[in-house]
């Protein structure tokens, strides 16, 4: 009788290969991707309690019209220019010395026709219904801009960091528990310096 | 001779590839770990427009996406050139929008349902006429957060 040593040993050089072509699959099929956009809050639709009085210069009203034509406070201008329109009427700061809303930090012209401070600015956006998306976007993206870069400002004048990288690190998971707590504060103060307010009415069809 | 002397010249001794597998195997895990497959198809076209201010979404079981576009040439035929919107694998209408978010919202854990961000993927040539009526379905249900989800880059590129 013939004997027999052991099972034969299964020749395992070609899982390498078959490792490779699994692994080559996944590599293709992979997207670490993680999508990124502008971040907006809407109106909640059932309309504040008490109404509130705005002054007329404390509004900055942008208008798009179905040719993406943009008129900010009645005066046509270009979507490059309109960084600059928002940050300047931001950071206006218009109210004299002494009164409440005094805003000590700001660095605009303090033009009393304009607005009195950033809390008080509130921009306005308007669309028409058939005004493009990408036409919207980019304004979304310049008004989102100027606030950016007024907070990134004032982020370098008080922590000597921009305030962008000071949220992305806060808005990261990886980031560690106390580090988040004091970024928490950080961040919190530099959005009330500049609180977002872009309010968006309903649109017109004409 | 002495025993310092036996080496043969010349033969390197093989590079053992015995753990080759493992390594192999290693990388596989992670790549099957981190993949994720795509759970609907798109039946929109969805070129979204660019922005530099863009904030990442981080988290994406808080998500609840809405895709708006053109159809594609296959569902032109049935849906018009007009842009559409797609909720999971339909075409819905405007007014369908908050039933859809009313439903996703109810499927994700009781502790997300407040904290969800609606991510609105539109085609960067669709009218901002639709996109109002779904803004307007979604404040009817309190979803207010969304987020315009584009790529990053120059916006004014868009403008051309």
């Amino acid at each position: 009788m013939a004997r027999r040593a052991g099972a034969p040993e299964v020749n395992a050089g070609s899982m390498a290969d078959i490792a490779f072509l699994l692994l080559i699959f996944f590599l293709v099929t992979t997207t670490i991707e993680t999508d990124a956009g502008l971040d907006r809050m809407l109106p909640p639709i059932e309309p504040p309690e008490e109404d509130v009085v705005i002054k007329q210069k404390n509004i900055f009203q942008v208008n798009i019209n179905k040719n993406g034509q943009l008129l900010a406070d009645d005066e046509l201008i270009e979507i490059t220019q309109l960084r600059d329109k928002a940050m300047a009427f931001l950071d206006n700061g218009g109210a004299p010395q002494g009164s409440p809303d005094y805003c000590s930090y700001c660095q605009g012209t303090r033009d009393a026709s304009s607005s009195d401070s950033p809390s008080k600015a509130i921009i306005s956006l308007k669309n028409d219904r058939e005004t493009k998306y990408s036409t919207y976007i980019t304004v979304q993206n310049e008004l989102v801009g100027a606030y950016n870069d007024l907070r990134d400002r004032e982020a370098q004048r008080l922590y000597g960091k921009d305030f962008v990288d000071m949220e992305a690190e806060y808005l990261n998971p990886e980031t560690s528990d106390e580090v988040k707590e004091e970024l928490k504060e950080k961040v919190k103060r530099i959005q009330d310096l500049f609180p977002q307010k872009l309010s968006e009415a309903e649109t017109t069809s004409n | 001779m002495s025993k310092f002397a036996k080496k043969k010249d010349g033969e390197t001794p093989a590079v053992s590839t015995a753990s080759l597998p493992d390594i192999v195997f290693m990388l596989l895990f992670f790549f099957m770990t981190v993949t994720v497959m795509k759970d609907s198809s798109l039946k929109v076209e969805n070129v979204l427009p660019n922005a530099n201010e863009v904030k990442k979404l981080e988290k994406k079981d808080r998500v609840i996406y809405i895709y708006v576009g053109k159809p594609t040439k296959e569902y032109e035929r049935v849906y018009g050139k007009e842009p559409q919107i797609q909720l999971n694998d339909k075409f819905a209408r405007p007014s369908e929008v908050g039933d859809y978010i009313l439903m996703e919202r109810a499927k994700k854990p009781q502790e997300l349902q407040n904290v969800l961000t609606t991510a609105l993927k539109v085609d960067k040539n669709a009218n901002m006429g639709l996109i109002s009526d779904i803004k307007q379905e979604l404040r009817k249900v309190n979803a207010l957060k969304v987020n315009y989800t584009t790529y990053e880059g120059d916006a004014f590129r868009n403008l051309q």
